[in-house]
């Protein structure tokens, strides 16, 4: 059709919803007004303090999360190893670089993601071990970086049906903010609260769809 | 022959803020808003459920935003953020869509919802697929891309669970957060039992027990899943970071299993950086599902070798938010970052329900998004109704978490619908002054004071003039009636307190 009618010019979609949102906003006013940021950016306990700590265990439980604090790295493993036991679990995953010491007493079957596992040996395994890359005190969260070789791509601690994640006190922050700050925006990752919830029937949270119905959290941190 | 994408057009309409269009009636109501409503509200189940439901959310929000000290700070942060990317919308997103694709994602613009439901069959027919699973998205109801998808022999699995109990029973959404939320537990179970095939006949109405018969329901197609689709919550510009908030990790199956992830994105959704994500994630969980923080947020970048969906389509769409942008206060209704937050605090969604509102956006930031979107378009336009589907009590300001003036907007949006007739009646004209007089919450806030004065001075049990601005026009057109002792809003403040 180009040409069809004198005095017509071929637009892309992308050029003419550009030149619209530009004539709108000029129209619509185009001062950029100075954001606010009168919210604290930093929390009210310094990160890896007693205090944080406190509170990220009672966020996590709030949320049905089963907290095992462990004074000690060297815990870890006897900790992990009772967690898989009492579960009933045979076989986990565990991304390429989990600390071998976290596993040391587990007598489960550990399967390295490396080579990557398909799906379906994903679906047939109980458990995934991984560690995490920040823990948010005030909102009982942890997050998993997927290019962290502690953490793994997303998919091991999506699909079987039980995480356990270790989370060192050092890595504890009180707010969001800090969380966020720690963060790579270019990785994948995922914020976890919780084992997967719904909010969908009768806007009451129930626990348990998609994700890992069972989450243990092997929180390291020393007693004050 | 032009290309996909391409259309040829006079000079004129090059850059003319447009209207949406509305494919399959998701946008404008078949009927007025009062019709409908009264058909609802003759709907006592609809109305218990709707109550128990809405009471429910507003307790655990009240509850969680008092946890937080900085909140007021939190929302005017938010504000700021919104109002300052409507400012630099082109420019932002032309750095958005560098970032993305600079990542390996491959990005397309869709000038309405026509176009971009074109663009995602046509990516789906690419990759030989016959199903996609898609986590909720309003950018996709608003385009009907269910449909779309459907008439071109493709069948789209909503995944989430509420979304799926409303494609089981054939229904239509009702609410953002919760499309189902005018079904209570046993009309669920109900729905589990008639339409999936191999629930157990004896399913209770257990919640937890139907959140289980969802998961057993979609596990396998998610597991064999080739292509997601999805929405975004925010985007942010200098990164190219895109983040979806949910609950129940059916939106990390869609984003994460498949092979071909395609996100339908209002062009709206931009942030600046990525720092503006620790305002976000603090305001939206709290305003909408009243938690701290919802169960999974996943935030990607293009594509990861190594990780997730190996490519990754992503469709802006304008679909009428160049027309609302123009509008210099009509554009906050696109600061909304879908919490519902002011659905749940309103009186007249409580009552009416989503459905009433004909569009898949209802509550009191529907009722002043739709009809920008659209247009309104002569007098009969139903979306016009929309505007008056509000006592103007203010709840919906107090709750919203990036503080959308709506009360304003929707007063505005009156005027608006006042402007579409082509002969004002006397009832318009006293709108469009009163749009003036009401023009904030602040200000409508002085013409109440100054109507209860009114009370010391209407011996004769009526008033004739009024201070304040644009009063004058008002009384001009009408007497008012000696207001009560109290004012409505201050009768809401006392009886349903401030945060509920
Ligand atoms: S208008 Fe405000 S309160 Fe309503 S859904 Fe949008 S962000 Fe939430």
């Amino acid at each position: 059709m180009v040409g069809a009618h004198p005095g017509t010019v071929v637009v892309s979609a992308r050029d003419e919803v550009l030149a619209r949102l530009r004539a709108a906003r000029d129209a619509g006013g185009a001062t950029a007004p100075e954001v606010p940021r009168e919210y604290r950016r930093s929390g009210t306990a310094p990160p890896g303090s007693a205090e944080v700590v406190d509170r990220l265990v009672e966020t996590l439980t709030d949320y049905k999360a089963t907290v095992h604090r462990v004074a000690d790295e060297d815990d870890v493993s006897a900790t992990i190893a009772d967690i898989l036991e009492n579960a009933g679990v045979t076989t986990f995953v565990a991304p390429p670089g989990l600390p071998a010491r976290w596993l040391g007493e587990v007598t489960a079957r550990v399967r390295p993601d490396e080579p990557p596992l398909s799906v379906a040996k994903l679906d047939a395994v109980d458990a995934v071990v991984t560690g995490a890359a920040v823990a948010i005190a005030d909102t009982g969260t942890f997050v998993l970086d997927a290019l962290a070789p502690d953490q793994g791509r997303r998919a091991i601690t999506l699909v079987p049906d039980h995480h356990v994640c270790v989370v060192r006190a050092a890595d504890v922050v009180s707010s969001v903010p800090e969380g966020i700050a720690r963060l790579d925006p270019t990785h994948p990752l995922t914020f976890v609260s919780g084992p997967s919830a719904t909010s969908d029937i009768e806007l009451d949270r129930v626990e348990g769809v998609h994700g890992p119905r069972r989450l243990d959290v092997v929180l390291v941190a020393p007693r004050a | 022959m032009t290309d996909p994408g391409v259309t040829d057009l006079g000079v004129t309409d090059l850059g003319m803020p447009t209207v949406a269009s509305d494919p399959y009636g998701h946008l404008r109501g078949s009927e007025p808003f009062p019709v409908a409503a009264r058909r609802s509200l003759a709907d006592t189940q609809l109305r218990q459920n709707l109550g128990h439901a809405t009471r429910t959310i507003r307790a655990k929000r009240a509850g969680v935003v008092a946890e937080v000290d900085d909140w007021e700070e939190l929302r005017r942060a938010g504000e700021g953020i919104k109002a300052d990317v409507m400012a630099r919308l082109p420019e932002l997103l032309v750095q958005f869509e560098e970032a993305v694709t600079a990542r390996g994602g491959v990005v397309h613009w869709a000038r309405d919802a026509v176009e971009a439901n074109r663009i995602v069959v046509d990516l789906v027919r690419g990759t030989g697929a016959q199903e996609v699973v898609k986590v909720k998205s309003m950018a996709t109801q608003e385009t009907g891309l269910n449909e779309a998808l459907g008439e071109a022999g493709i069948a789209a699995l909503e995944t989430d669970l509420a979304e799926l109990i409303v494609q089981l029973s054939d229904d239509r959404p009702s609410h953002f957060l919760v499309p189902a939320i005018h079904r209570n537990r046993s009309e669920i179970r109900d729905i589990f039992l008639r339409e999936m095939p191999d629930v157990d006949p004896e399913l209770t109405d257990e919640p937890r027990l139907l959140a289980m018969a969802a998961r057993a329901h979609l596990r396998r197609k998610f597991l064999s899943a080739r292509v997601g689709i999805s929405g975004v919550n925010f985007a942010v510009a200098d990164t190219g970071t895109i983040s979806v908030v949910e609950s129940e990790g059916n939106g990390r199956m869609c984003l994460t299993l498949p092979d071909t992830l395609i996100t339908v994105m209002g062009v709206e959704k931009i942030v600046p950086t990525w720092s503006d994500l620790e305002v976000f994630l603090q305001l939206l969980p709290r305003s909408s599902t009243g938690e701290r923080m919802n169960p999974y947020t996943s935030t990607w970048s293009g594509v990861t070798p190594g990780d997730g969906p190996q490519t990754f389509h992503l469709v802006l769409l304008d679909n009428g938010r160049s027309n609302v942008l123009a509008s210099p206060d009509g554009r906050q209704a696109l600061h909304c970052i879908r919490c519902s937050a002011c659905l749940n605090v309103c009186p007249v969604y409580e009552r009416a329900g989503g459905h009433a509102y004909g569009s898949v956006y209802p509550g009191p930031i529907g009722a002043v998004l739709t009809p920008q979107l659209t247009g309104i378009q002569g007098t009969d336009d139903v979306s016009a109704s929309l505007p008056y589907a509000s006592t103007l009590c203010g709840a919906c300001f107090d709750a919203c978490p990036v503080r959308i003036d709506i009360p304003h907007l929707l007063v505005q949006q009156r005027a608006a619908a006042v402007d579409a007739h082509t002969r004002p009646t006397t009832q318009d004209v006293a709108m469009r002054a009163a749009a003036a007089a009401m023009s904030s919450p602040g200000r409508f806030s002085l013409v109440e004071r100054a109507l209860k004065l009114g009370r010391l001075i209407g011996r004769s049990g009526r008033i004739r003039s009024v201070p304040g601005p644009g009063a004058a026009a008002w009384f001009g057109a009408r007497d008012m009636p000696t207001p009560p002792a109290e004012t409505f809003r201050q009768w809401w403040a006392r009886t349903r307190g401030p945060s509920s």
